[in-house]
């Protein structure tokens, strides 16, 4: 009888485990780039990021700071575009360009904070509660049960009034907007995590580990989390895109750092200031750019999620 | 997206686990029940930030930043900032349930009067706006999945995806600019042309002229998220076999569609959307700030900016007690609709 | 008249990978009021001709060659008759287990459904009819109200034969009904099915992987290979006595219970069905084939006679003079 022959030939030189694992992660992510490279939109996406995340880090490289202090601002406020300002000016007199650069930074950096804050906590609830939700004995159902209950209140929170309260009560900062927007987005993420930690828990080789004598803190930080990474980045990606539109929201309505300008809060200038009147360009370029990276974060997580799970794919 | 729905999926799945009780009327008045308690949840986080939050509950409480002696005395008397936190807890858990919110620090009215007049702006906004988005949107997100791919699929999926990264108050002063200020096709803000509402036929077009954008502007930034949810909804279930057995026993295919896919697909829909709808009303609060409409958003706007904080704090708490109510419907209408769910 | 006939059928996918022919050439008949059970591993081909029938595969299947049914093409029916054909001419016993039934919808409605699609009866008459057949399979009238959740495997089971009766059909097809069950819930099922087979004079193709389930319920039957039939021939010889090696080598993976010899029998067969992307020349089985000759890689295998109504894809079937080619 004649045998089919194995198309992976095993490697000429001895590896040690973690040069074996090492290796097959490697090849793992490059067939994950080869697969995410197919899908157009997700590609887009990551460009744009790609472009958006390189003016926030050279911000100082592309515009003088000085450009966002009011006092050193000479030109005439409210004109719209020139040569010299491309972007036309705000009230005060700023480059609305400057501005629009320097405002990158901002919303990206409370977007990127506020997302690890939720992302965080989100991960940390959903895997306990998704771990000891499936294990036999009572305790762990009930402790299953009280985590997901304290997130359920958490869901519960509208973030707009709650940031307006709180902005009143300690003060408007950028950091207040990073914390209001973290605690209440966390609970999505944690039913998420928590869903597919169910489903992970019940593959053969976590019993296996159990068998073995693993503890708690092992199957999860070993086992459960791992798997549930993929689905975890797709998530995060998508909060971000959250995550900014919220920012944007609250800077508006003033929630924010007065000082530092965010895209949301040269709206809320502009609005303030009265809609329509002068320079309408100071009205449209931060509302394109917070929809071009919005759109950005979501097309990329959408290509993510299909690439991670191939019935999602959309027929080409 | 479909995290999203897996999620709704999973907290329905497990709703509907055995050892959830016997009988409807035993899990109704679990769900009232755990309803309430959010809501103690939410006066205890409320008086968290307003009393014990602040350094200085007093200078919150009145309107001036320096206070006098006597004026703190009879503050601290008034509040009952003096006294040990859980009563104050009490006092403050007392005077909500009788109504008493305070009084406006603006206008010295009191803070349920405030929000009662606020109220019906908010409600005809958000509910015309929720009504026409839903419609809308779960129309787009059927049609969509059903023809996952087409041209229709791919125009509306893209004009949804940008519809959702728009931040609604842009989109509101967008329109202003373009439809309204100096082009004049409609109103610059505001309810009504004049100090109130008029009578009749020519005051229910002057309300309609007044409500047209805003309620596009909240329609289309709805709708988006509603059609995507529906659609992905649908394509999940056009995976199932029973649309096979369906259309094998004959079924046309848009009998098919209406009558096994849909129906399916609606549910995790159906607790979406809910939870979406009472976000929607805290969500209004930028549109009714854009376009200046005497509404809940706007009223704690100008509560943000005065500073009025028996106002600020009275519209907090009901906007909480908006989504606990709305996911309570929302979880009552999945009750109803599911069986799966509804077996205890 | 022939009940149902595939002539030449095939079927072939396409993929991200490109065409995968999952059905190569497959000629049946089953004539009114006989049974055919049609064997293989997954991946085989069977439920693509199941799905096939009825004109159920996906937009992007690819078929070729005719399935007759009752003298007309299905493949070039227009959709009204085609409509008409789907459950009132021939039904589909689907594996209930999991979805093949709406979950949302009482099971009495779903049987009632093709009643009301395709008889002059109102809903009251469906429904009478409806509980009728529930209890013709088994189970009290009060069941009608019930929704899929609320029944076991073998109750939902039930309720798909008792669906696929509705309208009195000609031909059943019986995709894997008592596979995802237990042995003894799967003997109650299948003697359910052949009784009111027998009874009604309905045709039946049955479908499965478990040789031993197929040769106790049916007349005939037929074992496919990558696509292809391999050995076709009355039920019982083509188990006991198999003359295809795959067709025997399936046959011995399910023992008969008292048979010394099938005991001390060596079983199990080396390697994996192919791909069907990627099927080995010749003989498709010969990689795998105990007895493999030389010609086997080469020759295009044909159903040969071997025996009495019985056919063989197998060089080992010829007569001397022609078994080198």
């Amino acid at each position: 009888m004649t045998q089919t022959v194995t198309t992976d030939a095993p490697p000429a030189s001895p590896r040690t485990p973690r040069q074996l694992a090492w290796v097959r992660r490697h090849a793992a992510l490059s067939r994950f780039w080869r697969e995410y490279r197919k899908d157009r939109r997700g590609m887009a996406g990551l460009i744009i990021l790609a472009v958006m995340i390189a003016v926030a880090l050279t911000a100082p490289l592309l515009a003088n700071s000085r450009g966002l202090n009011p006092i050193y601002a000479t030109a005439a406020p409210n004109a719209g575009p020139s040569l010299s300002y491309p972007l036309g000016t705000d009230s005060d007199g700023r480059s609305v360009l400057t501005l629009l650069i320097w405002g990158s930074r901002n919303s990206l950096i409370v977007g990127f904070s506020a997302t690890f804050i939720s992302i965080l906590i989100g991960a940390l609830f959903g895997v306990v509660a998704g771990h000891f939700g499936s294990i036999r004995a009572r305790a762990g159902r009930v402790t299953d049960n009280v985590l997901m209950r304290f997130a359920d209140w958490f869901l519960v929170i509208p973030f707009l009034p709650l940031a307006m309260v709180l902005a009143r009560t300690i003060g408007p900062s950028l950091g207040v907007i990073i914390v209001v927007i973290g605690l209440t987005s966390w609970a999505g993420t944690a039913r998420i995590v928590r869903a597919q930690a169910l489903a992970v828990e019940t593959r053969p080789y976590l019993e296996r580990a159990r068998a073995l004598g693993a503890g708690h803190w092992h199957q999860m930080y070993k086992h459960v989390l791992p798997n549930v990474m993929p689905l975890l980045l797709a998530n995060t990606i998508l909060t971000v895109a959250g995550t900014i539109l919220a920012e944007s929201t609250l800077s508006f309505l003033g929630v924010g750092d007065p000082i530092r300008p965010t895209w949301g809060q040269m709206l809320g200038s502009a609005y303030n200031y009265g809609v329509g009147t002068g320079n309408v360009v100071w009205l449209l370029a931060p509302g394109i750019a917070i929809i071009l990276v919005v759109m950005a974060f979501t097309l990329v997580g959408h290509a993510l999620e299909a690439v991670l799970d191939p019935k999602l794919r959309e027929r080409r | 997206m479909t995290a999203l729905l897996d999620g709704a999926r999973a907290a329905a799945e497990e709703r509907s686990g055995p050892g959830t009780g016997s009988g409807l009327a035993r899990m109704l008045a679990v769900k009232i029940g755990s309803a309430a308690v959010t809501l103690f949840v939410v006066l205890v986080v409320n008086f968290w930030m307003f009393r014990v939050l602040p350094a200085d509950p007093a200078r919150n409480l009145a309107r001036q930043t320096a206070l006098t002696a006597a004026q703190q005395a009879a503050i601290n008397r008034t509040f009952g900032l003096g006294r040990p936190i859980l009563q104050q807890f009490g006092n403050y858990l007392a005077q909500t349930l009788h109504g008493n919110l305070g009084r406006s620090f603006v206008d010295q009215l009191p803070v349920t009067e405030k929000i009662g007049q606020a109220l019906w702006p908010t409600v005809l906004l958000v509910g015309t706006s929720t009504v026409l988005s839903t419609i809308i949107g779960v129309w787009i997100g059927i049609r969509g999945g059903w023809s996952r791919g087409s041209k229709f699929d791919r125009t509306s999926t893209a004009f949804v995806n940008v519809l959702y990264s728009m931040p609604d108050f842009w989109l509101g002063m967008v329109l202003l600019i373009t439809l309204a200020g100096k082009v004049a096709l409609f109103p610059d803000g505001g309810m009504h042309s004049f100090a109130g509402a008029q009578p009749g036929f020519a005051g229910l077009r002057d309300l309609l002229w007044h409500l047209t954008l805003p309620c596009l502007v909240l329609t289309l930034v709805y709708l988006a998220e509603y059609s995507l949810v529906m659609r992905s909804s649908l394509i999940d279930e056009l995976k199932a076999d029973y649309l096979t057995t369906a259309r094998a026993k004959g079924l046309r295919d848009d009998m098919v569609r209406r009558k096994h896919a849909v129906p399916n697909a609606l549910l995790p829909s159906i607790t979406l959307i809910m939870l979406n709808l009472g976000f929607v009303i805290s969500g209004a609060i930028t549109t009714e700030t854009v376009f200046s409409w005497p509404g809940l958003g706007r009223l704690s706007y100008e509560a943000l900016n005065a500073p009025d904080y028996p106002t600020l704090e009275g519209t907090f708490l009901l906007f909480s007690a908006a989504v606990i109510f709305a996911n309570l419907i929302g979880d009552l209408l999945l009750t109803v609709f599911d069986p799966r769910v509804r077996q205890a | 008249m022939t009940l149902l006939e595939l002539r030449d059928l095939s079927v072939t996918y396409t993929t991200e990978g490109g065409p995968v022919p999952a059905v190569r050439g497959v000629s049946l008949t089953v004539d009114a009021g006989q049974t055919l059970g049609l064997a293989g591993e997954s991946g085989c081909g069977k439920s693509t001709i199941a799905t096939s029938i009825l004109r159920l595969l996906p937009t992007s299947a690819k078929v070729d060659g005719q399935i007759l049914f009752q003298g007309d093409d299905v493949l070039t029916m227009k959709w009204g008759r085609l409509r008409a054909v789907r459950w009132a001419g021939a039904s589909i016993v689907f594996q209930g287990a999991l979805h093949s039934l709406n979950p949302v919808q009482r099971v009495g409605t779903q049987i009632a459904e093709p009643i009301l699609l395709h008889t002059t009866a109102g809903k009251d008459k469906a429904r009478e009819r409806a509980v009728e057949l529930l209890r013709q399979v088994g189970l009290t009238a009060a069941r009608a109200d019930s929704y899929p959740h609320e029944l076991s495997g073998g109750q939902k089971q039930r309720v798909m034969i008792a669906m696929a009766l509705a309208c009195s059909p000609d031909l059943i097809i019986a995709d894997e009904p008592t596979t995802a069950l237990d042995v003894m819930i799967q003997a109650q099922v299948l003697n359910l099915i052949g009784d009111l087979v027998r009874e009604r004079g309905i045709g039946m193709i049955m479908i499965s992987h478990d040789l031993s389930v197929l040769s106790a319920t049916c007349q005939r039957l037929a074992v496919m290979y990558a696509g292809k039939i391999v050995e076709e021939g009355p039920a019982h010889q083509v188990f006991t006595d198999a003359r295809h090696p795959y067709a025997e080598a399936l046959s011995w993976a399910f023992p008969i219970i008292g048979d010394t010899k099938s005991r001390m029998r060596p079983r199990g067969l080396a390697g994996d069905p192919p791909d069907p992307a990627d099927v080995p020349s010749g003989c498709s089985f010969h990689p795998r084939c105990a007895v493999a000759q030389p010609q086997c890689a080469r020759r295009e295998m044909e159903l040969w006679p071997a025996g009495d109504s019985r056919l063989a894809a197998c060089v080992r079937v010829l007569p001397e003079s022609e078994a080198v080619a």
